[in-house]
């Protein structure tokens, strides 16, 4: 398959450098000030350079010097949407997204955005496209949790759980590990760059919200016999609880009595809910560090659980590079 | 004796007339639950299943919470047998008089336990009163309780609260913590119940 990366972060960086490996070639690469457009797509050596991509991107902060509007208009047959997340109208990714479909072409998603605040929008874009749009990225990193869910059909599937943030999980693994406050945590890991210097996203539960809302979306319209019946989530539809204030001792009061505090997102066709939550401490829920786990409860196949690393350039962009697979 | 009466159940201490279904209660054999404080010392559990067998007790189940202790260091045991409430009373007598620790006893039958983490000005907002407002609340009691203010009475402190609700009633014992924590301004850590495995 041809792909255009648009955005050239981590995620889509490491979609450039590993393409070739799944066999596909990546005929545009834009950020958001500048684009590289390969010249012909006759051989398997006419892609953009990934290499040179890459190197520029780190040196002079530019992918290439051709216009990002140019990548848009590549002659590609995936485009992977990899600019970061942002959140109302979620733009400009999901204009990038309808620009792929109403050229009959298709999209995969690493952005949360257009598939947490717009899913009813995309889905409608969809229905007038050739294209197709999938976003196994969005939702756990490397862990095949959209695709598990369809495979077990969302009409079988009556929940799906788990910790789906990796840097709150990291600071809560460590406050409970340490006996240290929430501060003194959090500081460590923006050292260690497990945590950003906004940590916001992360410690108030909006990341994890974001992905229980499009599991919840995923669940909802792939239950619908008909789309037009499904309920659609946005953001605002998720009920929120971040680890900001959880204090040291009550990790400890915790682990006193076996337990230990995880956020938990929870995601069902009628309700999303983020919060700490109180599970055993050798539980299966209870990962350590920025691991993630997914926990499916199904109709007729009990629980199923898949757990890995949720972030991350090369494992996000497996999930990336699998999706596209699948729309070969 | 009077030490005893303390812990015999209040409709019981009223007499007879009190009780809920009148004259049966007191004849027909009913199930009860005791909870005990043992010392972790040998021959403490079978002392303690003594009084109740030669009472009149019919032993039902010992749940012997080794994995936990109580507040003052002692492992928590209950006990669940049959009897009429007049020998009930005798037999809460009976414990109480050999020295062992009755924590609760009562003819209810508390199904299902839970854990929750209550944070915040929990001191400031007078804990005894949030204590007693969720043991108002009829779905379940306050089994046990642990606070840990390292900073202080005045700062923000946790507390880890053990709930014995009634059989399918968790769910309502939980909405009101939850009321009693939005109201009060305190931060409710609720367990994921029916998840664990």
């Amino acid at each position: 398959m041809r792909l255009a990366v648009v955005g050239a972060g981590a995620v889509g960086r490491s979609v450039v450098d590993l393409a070739g490996e799944y066999g596909h070639e990546v005929v545009a690469v834009a950020d958001s000030s500048s684009a590289v457009v390969a010249d012909g797509v006759d051989s398997r050596h006419s892609g953009v350079d990934s290499d040179a991509v890459v190197a520029r991107k780190a040196e002079r902060g530019i992918v290439g010097d051709d216009d990002p509007e140019d990548a848009l208009a590549a002659d590609y047959d995936v485009l992977i949407e990899a600019t970061p997340t942002t959140l109302g109208d979620a733009e400009p990714g999901f204009s990038h997204v309808r620009t792929a479909l109403e050229r009959d072409r298709h999209a995969v998603l690493a952005n949360k955005g257009p598939v947490a605040e717009r899913f009813g929008d995309l889905r409608g874009l969809v229905d007038d496209s050739d294209g197709e749009i999938r976003f196994e990225a969005t939702v756990g990193g490397a862990i095949p949790a959209v695709s598990t869910v369809e495979d077990i059909e969302p009409g079988h599937v009556t929940a799906v759980r788990g910790v789906l943030n990796g840097t709150a999980n990291f600071i809560l693994t460590r406050m409970a590990a340490e006996g240290l406050d929430y501060e003194h945590v959090l500081a460590e890991a923006q050292d260690l760059g497990v945590a950003e210097a906004d940590p916001s996203f992360d410690v108030d539960g909006t990341d994890a919200a974001l992905k229980c809302v499009i599991l919840a979306n995923v669940l909802s319209f792939g239950a619908a016999d008909d789309p037009a019946d499904a309920r659609e989530f946005t953001l605002a539809d998720a009920d929120v609880e971040g680890i900001r204030d959880v204090p040291g001792s009550a990790l400890r009061l915790a682990a006193e009595d076996g337990r230990t505090v995880r956020l938990i997102g929870e995601a069902t066709g009628e309700t999303v809910r983020v919060a700490p939550r109180l599970v055993p401490e050798n539980g299966t829920l209870a990962v350590s560090g920025t691991q993630n786990i997914v926990q499916i409860e199904t109709t007729h196949a009990g629980r199923l659980n898949i757990s890995g690393r949720g972030a991350g350039g090369p494992e996000t962009a497996s999930a990336v590079l699998g999706d596209v697979g699948r729309l070969e | 004796m009077s030490d005893a009466r303390d812990g015999v159940p209040e409709e019981a201490a009223d007499g007879e007339d009190a009780t809920p279904d009148g004259g049966h209660a007191a004849t027909t054999p009913s199930t009860h639950t005791v909870r005990l404080e043992l010392v972790d010392e040998p021959g403490q559990l079978l002392a303690a299943l003594h009084p109740i067998a030669d009472n009149g007790g019919n032993l039902l189940s010992i749940y012997h919470e080794r994995g936990n202790k109580t507040p003052r260091g002692r492992i928590p045991v209950e006990v669940d047998f049959e009897a009429t409430q007049e020998r009930f009373e005798g037999i809460v007598e009976a414990l109480r008089s050999e020295g062992v620790n009755v924590m609760q006893a009562g003819t209810e039958r508390y199904a299902e336990e839970v854990t929750i983490l209550l944070f915040g000005h929990l001191i400031d907002t007078d804990l005894s009163d949030s204590l007693s407002r969720i043991e108002a609340c009829e779905s379940a009691s306050v089994a046990d309780v642990s606070l840990a203010a390292p900073q202080g009475t005045e700062q923000a402190s946790s507390a880890r609260l053990r709930l014995e609700a009634r059989a399918g009633e968790t769910e309502a014992a939980l909405a009101a913590v939850r009321e009693l924590a939005d109201e009060k301004d305190l931060r409710l850590v609720e367990p994921l119940t029916g998840v664990e495995a």
